[in-house]
C-alpha cells in the first residue's frame, strides 16, 4: 500500500482576478485553496469533508483539471497533470458528479460504450460486453436500452458510476454523489460505492455522509479555510477530534 | 339568384385570365420553381454558414482560441443583421457582381443564404449555450477532447433544442425571397405581379400567390413536426 498514485504539492486556486467586461480593472478575487499538500496511495478510500464553501469540491475538480489550479503541482501516476496530456490522464481518472450528467440523447448502454469506443480503447464488441457486465454489477441490466431521463435519480447515479468504471480507471473521483438524491435513494448509491471500495479501487469522495465516511474510508480529510486541517483514519477523526474547527463541524453534522 | 350567377361568372373569367390565357399558369409554375430553389439553396447555405459561425463563436467563448476568426464572425453578424435584406440583395447584384455577367439565381441564393446565416448562427449558438455545462464536463472527464465532446455530446443535443427556431428561420426565409423581384428574378411573387400588370386585376393573382406561399409553409410545418417527433425519442 505504499504505491503513490496522486501527489499534490502546494495546490492553490484563486477565482477572479481576470479582465472582464463590465468591470474596471480586474474582477474581485477569492482564494479557495491556499496550498494543499497530500499523497494518495493506491487502494486508498479517502473521504473529504468540510463545511460548504471550504473548497473540497474545488480540490477534487482541480485533480483532473476541470478547474485550472492557479498554483502548485499535481502528479498522477508519476506524470504531472497539465494541459498537454490531460485527456490521456482523465481516461484513468474517472469522475462521478453530483448531478449525474448522463448524456440524455444516448441510451444507457451507449452512455457506457461511447468513450471507450471513441477513444479506441476497446472495440465495439469489447465495450458492449463490458457494459453488460457493469450493468449487471450495478443491478440495472434491464435498463440497457432506455434513455437516462426515464430513470430515477438513484438509478441514474448508478449508471454514472458504471460509466466511469467502463473506462477501467485507476482512480474515481466522487463529487457529492448523493447530495442531489431523494433520501430513499441515497442508500442504493452508497451500497454500490461501498462494494466498489472493497474491490481495491482508489476512491476520493467528497461527501456529507458521515456514516459512509466512518464505515468505508481508510482516511478522512477535513478541509476548511482552503487548507487540510486533519488527515486521519476515521475512528481517530470521529471519536477523538482535536481541531476546534473540526469539533464545531462534527457537532453540527452528527 | 342572378347575383350569385354573376359572381360565379366573374370568378371564372378572372380565373381564366389569371391562369389560362396565354398559358399564364406556366409563369406561376416557373416562379414557384425559382422561389423553391432560392429558398432551399439559401437555407442550406445559411445553415452551413450559421453552423460554422456558431462553432467559431462558442469555441472562442469557451476556450479563448480562434480570436481573429471570432472577430470576423462578429463583424459579419453586425453588418448582416444591421442592414435590410433588400439592400443586401441589391448590393450583391448591382455592386458586388455589378460588372460581371452572372445569372441572377445564384446571386439571389448567395444574398439570402449569407443573410440567413447570421440569424442561424445565433440560433445555433443559443442552442449550444442551452446545454448544461455538466455535459461538457462529463464528456471531458471521460477523456474526450474539446472537439470530440462538442461533436458527440453537445451538438446533437443543441440541434434538437434549436429545431423549432431553425424551422421558424426557414419559414421566414421562404417568404423573404419574395423580394427577389427587385433584381428582376422571376420568382412566385414576381409572377403574380406580371400577371397583374397584364390583366389589370390585382385580386386573383395576388390572392393566388398568397395561398401558394401559405400551402408551402404548411408543408414545411408538417415536415418540421415530423423531424421534431423523430428527435424527441430520448424524452420521457
Amino acid at each position: 500500500m505504499t504505491d503513490k498514485i496522486i501527489e499534490v504539492r502546494g495546490l492553490k486556486k484563486t477565482y477572479g482576478g481576470e479582465k472582464k467586461r463590465g468591470y474596471k480593472g480586474l474582477t474581485p478575487t477569492l482564494d479557495v485553496l491556499k496550498g494543499i499538500d497530500i499523497d494518495i496511495y493506491r487502494g486508498d478510500v479517502v473521504c473529504l469533508i468540510g463545511p460548504s464553501g471550504c473548497g473540497k469540491s474545488t480540490f477534487l475538480r482541480c485533480l483532473n483539471h476541470l478547474e485550472k489550479p492557479t498554483g502548485g503541482t499535481i502528479k498522477f501516476e508519476g506524470t504531472e497533470v497539465n494541459e498537454a496530456h490531460i485527456d490521456k490522464l482523465r481516461q484513468k481518472m474517472g469522475m462521478v458528479f453530483q448531478h449525474f450528467n448522463l448524456f440524455p440523447h444516448m441510451t444507457v448502454k451507449e452512455n457506457l460504450c461511447m468513450a471507450p469506443v471513441m477513444l479506441k480503447l476497446k472495440t465495439r464488441e469489447e465495450a458492449s460486453q463490458k457494459a453488460d457486465e457493469l450493468l449487471a454489477r450495478v443491478g440495472l441490466s434491464d435498463k440497457a436500452n432506455v434513455y437516462p431521463n426515464s430513470l430515477s435519480g438513484g438509478q441514474q447515479q448508478r449508471i454514472a458510476i458504471a460509466r466511469a468504471l467502463a473506462m477501467d480507471p485507476d482512480v474515481i473521483l466522487f463529487d457529492e454523489p448523493t447530495s442531489a438524491l431523494d433520501p430513499e435513494m441515497v442508500g442504493e448509491v452508497l451500497a454500490l460505492m461501498k462494494e466498489l471500495a472493497h474491490t481495491g479501487i482508489t476512491m476520493l469522495v467528497v461527501t456529507h455522509e458521515m456514516g459512509f465516511a466512518r464505515e468505508v474510508s481508510n482516511r478522512v480529510i477535513f478541509i476548511d479555510e482552503g487548507v487540510i486541517q486533519e488527515d486521519e483514519p476515521p475512528e481517530e477523526l470521529f471519536t477523538n477530534p482535536k481541531n476546534p474547527r473540526l469539533k464545531a463541524f462534527l457537532s453540527k453534522m452528527l | 339568384m342572378s347575383v350569385f350567377q354573376n359572381l360565379w361568372a366573374e370568378l371564372v373569367s378572372e380565373f381564366t385570365a389569371t391562369f389560362i390565357t396565354e398559358q399564364r399558369y406556366l409563369l406561376f409554375l416557373n416562379g414557384l420553381k425559382t422561389t423553391l430553389i432560392v429558398a432551399f439553396a439559401a437555407a442550406a447555405l445559411g445553415v452551413v454558414l450559421g453552423f460554422i459561425i456558431a462553432y467559431i463563436r462558442t469555441t472562442h467563448d469557451q476556450t479563448g482560441h480562434l480570436r481573429i476568426l471570432n472577430a470576423l464572425a462578429k463583424l459579419y453578424l453586425t453588418v448582416i443583421r444591421g442592414t435590410p435584406t433588400m439592400i443586401q440583395l441589391l448590393i450583391m447584384y448591382f455592386v458586388i457582381f455589378g460588372s460581371v455577367k452572372i445569372d441572377k439565381l445564384p446571386v439571389a441564393i448567395m444574398a439570402f443564404g449569407i443573410n440567413s446565416g447570421a440569424y442561424v448562427a445565433e440560433i445555433f449558438r443559443s442552442g449550444i449555450m442551452s446545454i448544461p455545462p455538466g455535459q461538457m464536463e462529463a464528456a471531458r472527464s471521460l477523456g474526450l477532447n474539446y472537439t470530440q465532446a462538442t461533436w458527440k455530446i453537445i451538438l446533437p443535443q443543441a440541434v434538437k433544442n434549436v429545431l423549432p427556431a431553425l424551422g421558424n428561420e426557414v419559414i421566414v426565409l421562404l417568404k423573404e425571397t419574395s423580394i427577389s423581384g427587385y433584381i428582376a428574378l422571376q420568382d412566385l411573387t414576381k409572377a403574380g405581379d406580371i400577371v397583374r400588370s397584364r390583366t389589370y386585376s390585382a385580386f386573383f393573382p395576388y390572392i393566388s400567390v398568397a395561398v401558394i406561399y401559405l400551402v408551402l409553409v404548411l408543408c414545411l410545418e408538417k415536415l418540421l413536426g415530423y423531424m421534431e417527433g423523430r428527435l424527441a425519442r430520448s424524452d420521457r
